[in-house]
C-alpha cells in the first residue's frame, strides 16, 4: 500500500541544465493524480525520480515515510511506464515480455494481461522490435495495468494509439482502479480526453509546481468573465482576481481570472451584466503555464 | 446557477433530480452505485460520489449501509416545491427578456398563453 508520497525540495540537474528547481509536493495513496506540464517542464524527470530511475541531486522523495532510491522495498511496489512502454529487447517476443513481468511483479495478474493484450489486438507472438509505435505503447499499458502495483505510473503512455484504442485504455483504466483501488500518475498532453480520470492534479512548469489542487476544485476556480470592457475591468479589479489571461473583440473583453467565485459575486458579476464561463482545465492549464518572460 | 458547461458532478446531480422529477428514480429506488456512474460518464469515482453526497446534502438520496443509495421519501414533492419557486426566475424571466430584446411585445405573448390555456382546457 502507498500511504503516502512526499516530494520535498527536490532538485535535479543533467550538466547545466536544472530539470527540477527545488520541487515539493505530497500525494496522499489510492488516487489517480494527473500530471501536467508543457514540454521540457520536468515531468518525465520528476516520474524518473520518483521511480528510483534517477538520484536526485538534492532533496528527497519519500513514500510511506521511506527515501525512494535504490530502496528494493519501495521500488517493487512502483511500475513506471515510459511513453512506448520500454521493458525488454525487441528481439524478445511479447509473450516473453509477459513472462518477464510475471517473475518480476508480485501482483501481476496473468489472465487480464491476457485478456489486455486481446483487447489492444496485440499478438503475443509478435516480435516487440516490430510493433508499431500504437501497438507498443498498448503493450506498456497492458505491463503497467496488470502489474497491479502500488504506485503505477504512466508517462505520456499513448503514443500512436489511435482514439478507440486510447478510450479503451481509459475504461480499463477506469474499471481496474476501481476493483483494485491503488495509486496512478498519469502525464500527458491530451489534457481534455483524460482530465475527468483525475481526481487531483499537479502542474509544474520549468522544473517547479504550479499548482496542485482537486480537479473539480482547481476547474471551478477558473473563469472567464466576458462583457463591456470597462465593466469586466472592473469587476475584476475590483476583487484583485489574478487575471491569466485576456482577449479583446471590439468592445467585448474576456478575462480569464483564477481565484474563488463565490456565489455573492457571480450574483454581482451577472447583474452587471457579465458573462461568466468556467475554464476547461486545458485553458487553465495553457495560461498558467504560458511564457511570460519573467516567473512570477 | 446555469452555467454553460457547468461542473459534471453537477451536471449528475441534476440528472438524478431531473429522474426523480420525473418518476424515473421512484422514492425508496436504489440509484446505480458511484463506479457505476464513474464507468459509465468515464470519469473518476471521486468526481461522482462527490454528486451523490450533494444530493445527500439536500435531503434527496440517503444511504444503506453497506448497500447503496436511495431515493428518500419525499423528495420528488421537495424538488417539485423548489422548481416551482424558481420557475418564474428561471423560466419566465429569461423569455421576457428574450421577447423584449426581438420585440415581441408582452401583449402577444400573453395573447399566446391564453391561447394555449384555450386549447388544454378544449
Amino acid at each position: 500500500m502507498i500511504e503516502r508520497i512526499d516530494i520535498d525540495h527536490l532538485t535535479l540537474r543533467y550538466g547545466d541544465v536544472t530539470a527540477l528547481d527545488e520541487l515539493s509536493l505530497s500525494m496522499v495513496g489510492g488516487k489517480i493524480y494527473g500530471l501536467l506540464g508543457r514540454n521540457g517542464s520536468g515531468k518525465t524527470s520528476l516520474l524518473s525520480v520518483l521511480a528510483s530511475f534517477r538520484k536526485p541531486t538534492s532533496g528527497d522523495v519519500r513514500i510511506n515515510g521511506q527515501p525512494v532510491f535504490e530502496n528494493q522495498a519501495i521500488t517493487s511496489q512502483i511500475a513506471f511506464i515510459r511513453e512506448s512502454g520500454d521493458t525488454v529487447e525487441d528481439t524478445e517476443k511479447v509473450e516473453s515480455a509477459m513472462r518477464y513481468a510475471a517473475y518480476l511483479r508480485p501482483n501481476w495478474d496473468a489472465e487480464y494481461a491476457a485478456r489486455l493484450l486481446e483487447r489492444f489486438e496485440v499478438s503475443t507472438k509478435a516480435r516487440i522490435g516490430s510493433l508499431s509505435r500504437g501497438k507498443r505503447s498498448a503493450l506498456g499499458i497492458v505491463l503497467g495495468l496488470a502489474a497491479r502495483a502500488p504506485l503505477t505510473i504512466f508517462d505520456e503512455t499513448y503514443l500512436g494509439m489511435d482514439a478507440p484504442s486510447r478510450y479503451a485504455f481509459y475504461d480499463e483504466l477506469l474499471n481496474d482502479f476501481m476493483e483494485h483501488p491503488r495509486t496512478f500518475i498519469i502525464s500527458t498532453h491530451l489534457i481534455e480526453e483524460v482530465s475527468r480520470l483525475f481526481e487531483n492534479v499537479v502542474i509544474i512548469d520549468r522544473g517547479r509546481l504550479v499548482v496542485q489542487d482537486d480537479v473539480e476544485t482547481l476547474l471551478s476556480r477558473g473563469n472567464a468573465v466576458t462583457g463591456p470592457a470597462d465593466v469586466v475591468d472592473q469587476f475584476v479589479n475590483g476583487y484583485g482576481f489574478t487575471v491569466i489571461g485576456t482577449r479583446q473583440l471590439g468592445r467585448t473583453k474576456s478575462a480569464m481570472v483564477y481565484g474563488q467565485l463565490d456565489p455573492e459575486k457571480r450574483a454581482e458579476a451577472r447583474a452587471a451584466g457579465l458573462d461568466l464561463e468556467p475554464l476547461a482545465l486545458q485553458d487553465l492549464f495553457v495560461h498558467l503555464t504560458e511564457p511570460r518572460g519573467d516567473q512570477s | 446557477m446555469f452555467d454553460d458547461r457547468s461542473p459534471i458532478y453537477r451536471q449528475i446531480a441534476e440528472q438524478i433530480k431531473q429522474a426523480i422529477l420525473t418518476g424515473d428514480l421512484q422514492e425508496e429506488e436504489q440509484v446505480m452505485s458511484t463506479n457505476q456512474y464513474a464507468a459509465f460518464y468515464r470519469i473518476n469515482p471521486a468526481t461522482a460520489a462527490k454528486a451523490f453526497q450533494e444530493l445527500v446534502d439536500e435531503g434527496l438520496l440517503y444511504k444503506r449501509r453497506g448497500i447503496g443509495m436511495f431515493v428518500s421519501p419525499g423528495a420528488r414533492e421537495r424538488l417539485r416545491s423548489q422548481r416551482r419557486e424558481r420557475f418564474f426566475a428561471d423560466v419566465v424571466e429569461p423569455m421576457v427578456a428574450e421577447a423584449r430584446a426581438i420585440g415581441i411585445p408582452l401583449r402577444e405573448v400573453i395573447q399566446w398563453l391564453e391561447q394555449r390555456e384555450g386549447e388544454e382546457e378544449r
